[in-house]
């Protein structure tokens, strides 16, 4: 320690700073030692001494809770992650107790005024120490458990056959799990409020709850406000709003994923369908450029619910009550379902799909280069772009995209409302700005240079290219979803698909990539934009690029400097981040 | 100074400080909320009982050495012994620790004066109702230091037992907040912890599932005891309620509420088994037409249903 430094002259060149070593201390969960760091992040991600329970579960075991909640404050309340543990016994001069083959002496923790009973510690909020043993499967922690439990269910309604948790409820599945089939407990139930109306999407059964106060904390510390608590004291608890029926953040809906149990409910799913017929699949709320993850669930093609998705570098596990609820669009009655085509007498006709596209392919082929101008949407997806731009370029098209601004808020909610920016501007189908080149487009039709304009998924209608602009035009091909004002202009109306409805990428606001896949069917004659975008390039071109979503975006990762080096087969569940 | 609103919870350390930080008052999980470490406002905080504050006093006045001379070796200083329960004079009585017998504090004229006229002792509860409590009669073995400076087991019967922290932890209970209530042969020890019972489930915060849930369970059975709704079978029933609840809490609390129950159980089990056997014994007598007794809509609302 106190060797004199060798003399030296030329200093070394300093070693690039590496990562300090992470200090790591021994813990033995089930009789397997293992290595696991003094701290990880706690909910807010900053460094704090590691849990039991993270330690378990470094050690793949999971120790049931209910109120611990990873990216909520530890409440420590619920008990059910009690565990048997036990840590190295030292003796009067400190030093570590052995057993007769050198291996340290264990002391269980014990009750101190019953020494023959075990104490368990809860271990959501019980730093490990050193050496310490975590016996997360023993007799007594298994006691511990079911005692829990028993406790949770004795003022329990069980009513599961008419609750919207059953199927996914911590309450059920913990029960089967470690829980006893009958009890002991042979008197009146609690009773307590139901069907309380908390707030305008939230609705409240009290004698359901657990009282674990995810809720609460999720309200308070999350979305930043209090509007949860507890009212009455011990079995009487009651979560209660301060304010009845005004519980009417924009994060509301987030407490009934949080809620272990069925107690809180979604007024737009309850009593709608069982959890377990509805098909679960990754995808992403359009409602804003943010992009969170959620899980689609869906039904013989219909959705009836999104949820979000855990992705810590986009929404982590939350998502907005707006968001969420945007989903009935895409099953509306009146969907775009027809291939139209205007015919010389101006009479709308039904065509094939293969009709539509030579007739694309034919306008676009006999356009004057420099006639065309096309307005995408910041909702179509890169691969769509891409296309788009193909079809630009060949035609030397004037190109822009409408911009779609809100109010952003402090969680989630993003100011940009197109949920792919960031792809329109990476594929070069807009500048930085959107809605630059429109008044150039509005000025072109009304001065006669601009005869046939491509607009996909905008209603051009609403941004300086009123319907009089419009009726100057020799050809108007359009694709959409909804009906509005451009459509119903529109010579040629090629009925697009939802995002639900087909596959494909979006680069959000901070320049996260990520994929989403298909849960339900479009309706009628409706097709993925980039399935027939694909065939109308091959007309136009004579190249044939590929036909799958795979081989598209590969292609389009080949040629788009941002998307260098990305192969769908690599861009995982959660993303991964571009050059924006 | 900040007057509480008087619930029993807040005498924990740490829901008293939530208290005064305005919010329910709910213990803290411990660790990582030592108070001495993270207090009130997350700051350390030094939370004291008034009768310790008290001997503060007397420590200054009469310097340390010659205040640790009051009392017994290891129990040192003095404590003020509230006295209720079926004495003559029930009251607030300064005693140095250990100087005095249990026997004492009820027969002595300077303390409860004895019992009343014709009554005998059935038990007593040494150091608040949550302290375990001891049955007349008994007997216990006592660690004491011999005049060779051994550790002998001595025979020590209830009425001579000293009243320090250490001889009553030796005795299975514990000197508490050295409130005593002695109990004569009048009481019914089921209609006593009935009593007792519903005060913990009233006094439960209900921040852990094993109290909230627990104490509300074990007033609902002794109610029933208490009503004649009893069964033989609840002698064990009250147990295991009580020992899933103990350890398991949050705070201190646990204990308190299943101790009385654990050690009433314990040492009074014939009482409870045989109001048990008298109430099934009436109800197989008067099938269908007897009902319950209780009028307490709490402890009966509803159906009784089982899972």
């Amino acid at each position: 320690m106190s060797a004199p430094a060798a003399p030296s002259t030329t200093p070394a060149p300093a070693p690039a700073p590496a990562a300090p070593p992470v200090e790591t201390m021994t813990v033995t969960v089930n009789g397997k030692t293992l290595q696991v760091p003094k701290t990880m992040p706690d909910w807010q991600g900053k460094p704090a001494p590691t849990t039991m329970l993270q330690a378990a579960k470094i050690a793949g075991v999971d120790i049931p809770h209910y109120c611990y909640h990873d990216k909520l404050p530890v409440a420590g309340n619920c008990r059910m992650c009690l565990v048997e543990f036990g840590t190295p016994m030292v003796g009067p001069d400190r030093k570590p107790v052995l057993n007769e083959d050198g291996t340290p002496k264990i002391a269980k923790s014990v009750l101190p005024y019953e020494p023959g009973t075990p104490r368990g510690a809860i271990a959501c909020a019980t730093p490990i120490s050193p050496g310490m043993e975590i016996y997360a499967n023993s007799k007594a922690t298994e006691q511990m458990r079911e005692s829990v439990l028993e406790s949770l269910l004795i003022n329990h309604p069980l009513d599961c056959p008419i609750c919207d948790q059953a199927g996914e409820c911590k309450l059920q599945e913990y029960s089967v799990q470690h829980g006893k089939a009958g009890s002991q407990f042979v008197e009146a139930k609690v009773h307590k409020p139901k069907a309380v109306d908390l707030g305008p999407r939230i609705v409240l059964d009290d004698e359901r709850c657990i009282l674990c106060t995810r809720c609460i904390r999720f309200t308070r510390d999350i979305a930043g406000d209090d509007a949860l608590g507890i009212v009455n004291r011990g079995s009487y608890n009651t979560i209660s709003a301060f304010e009845p029926g005004k519980f009417d953040n924009n994060y509301t809906l987030n407490t009934v994923d949080l809620c272990p149990v069925g107690a809180l409910t979604s007024k737009d799913f309850r009593f709608k369908m069982r959890v377990w017929f509805l098909k679960e699949t990754k995808s992403l709320c359009t409602s804003c450029g943010t992009g969170c993850n959620i899980t689609i669930g869906s039904r013989e093609g219909a959705i009836h619910r999104y949820e979000p998705r855990e992705n810590d570098a986009v929404n982590g596990p939350w998502m907005c009550d707006s968001g969420r609820l945007n989903y009935r669009w895409v099953g509306r009655a009146d969907r775009l379902k027809q291939v139209l085509r205007t015919a010389a007498d101006g009479t709308r006709q039904s065509v094939s799909w293969n009709t539509a596209i030579e007739s694309a392919a034919l306008i676009l082929t006999q356009a004057p280069q420099g006639s065309v101008a096309f307005v995408v949407s910041g909702r179509q997806t890169n691969e769509e772009l891409f296309l788009l731009k193909k079809l630009a370029t060949h035609t030397g098209a004037m190109t822009d995209a409408v911009a779609r601004d809100g109010e952003p808020d402090r969680l989630l909610v993003s100011e940009d409302r197109n949920p792919n920016s960031n792809g329109v501007r990476l594929t070069g189908m807009a500048f930085t700005e959107f809605g630059f080149n429109l008044t150039k487009i509005a000025d072109g039709i009304a001065q006669g240079r601009i005869k046939t304009l491509v607009v996909f998924g905008e209603d051009v209608t609403r941004v300086g290219i009123g319907s009089e602009l419009l009726a100057k035009l020799d050809a108007l091909i359009v694709s959409d979803i909804l009906p509005n004002a451009t459509t119903a202009a529109a010579t040629l109306l090629l009925p697009g698909a939802a995002h639900a409805e087909k596959r494909g990428t979006f680069v959000n606001v901070k320049g996260r990539l990520q994929k989403f896949h298909k849960a339900v069917e479009a309706p009628g004659e409706a097709r993925a934009e980039w399935e027939f975008l694909h065939e109308l390039v091959h007309s136009l071109t004579g190249h044939n690029g590929y036909r799958t979503i795979e081989g598209l975006f590969n292609q389009m990762a080949a040629e788009v400097p941002a998307f260098a080096g990305l192969e769908w087969a690599k861009v995982g569940d959660t993303g991964v981040t571009v050059q924006i | 100074m900040h007057r509480g609103a008087g619930a029993y919870i807040c005498g924990e350390e740490t829901g008293l400080i939530e208290s005064l930080e305005g919010k329910r008052a709910y213990p803290r999980i411990k660790p990582p909320y030592f108070p001495a470490v993270l207090g009130l406002y997350m700051c350390p905080t030094i939370v004291n009982n008034v009768e310790t504050l008290c001997h503060v006093k007397h420590i200054v006045l009469m310097g340390p050495a010659e205040y640790a001379k009051l009392g017994t070796p290891n129990n040192t200083g003095t404590r003020i012994v509230s006295l209720s329960g079926d004495v003559q004079k029930p009251g607030y009585y300064e005693i140095q620790v250990g100087r005095v017998t249990l026997g004492e504090l009820i027969f002595d004229n300077h303390f409860g004066g004895g019992l009343k006229p014709g009554r005998s002792l059935k038990a007593i509860i040494p150091g608040g109702s949550s302290s375990k409590v001891l049955k007349a009669g008994e007997v216990f073995k006592l660690n004491r230091k011999g005049a060779d400076g051994q550790m002998t087991k001595v025979d020590v019967p209830l009425l001579d037992l000293p009243y320090d922290f250490d001889s009553l932890q030796q005795a299975g209970t514990m000197s508490g907040s050295s409130a005593i209530i002695v109990l004569d042969d009048s009481r019914s020890m089921v209609e006593t912890l009935g009593n007792l019972s519903e005060f913990y489930a009233h006094e439960s915060c209900g921040q852990c599932t094993p109290c909230r849930e627990g104490a509300l369970w074990l007033a609902k059975a002794t109610h029933r005891l208490c009503h004649g709704e009893g069964r033989k079978a609840d002698a064990d029933y009250l147990t295991h309620i009580a020992q899933n609840i103990q350890g398991r809490t949050i705070c201190a609390f646990g204990e308190a509420a299943s101790w009385p129950v654990l050690s009433f159980v314990k040492k009074f089990r014939d009482e409870f088994e045989a109001q048990g056997a008298a109430d099934e014994a009436a109800h197989a007598k008067s099938q269908g037409t007897s009902s319950p007794r209780s009028s307490d809509p709490r402890m009966t609302a509803g159906s009784p249903q089982t899972h």
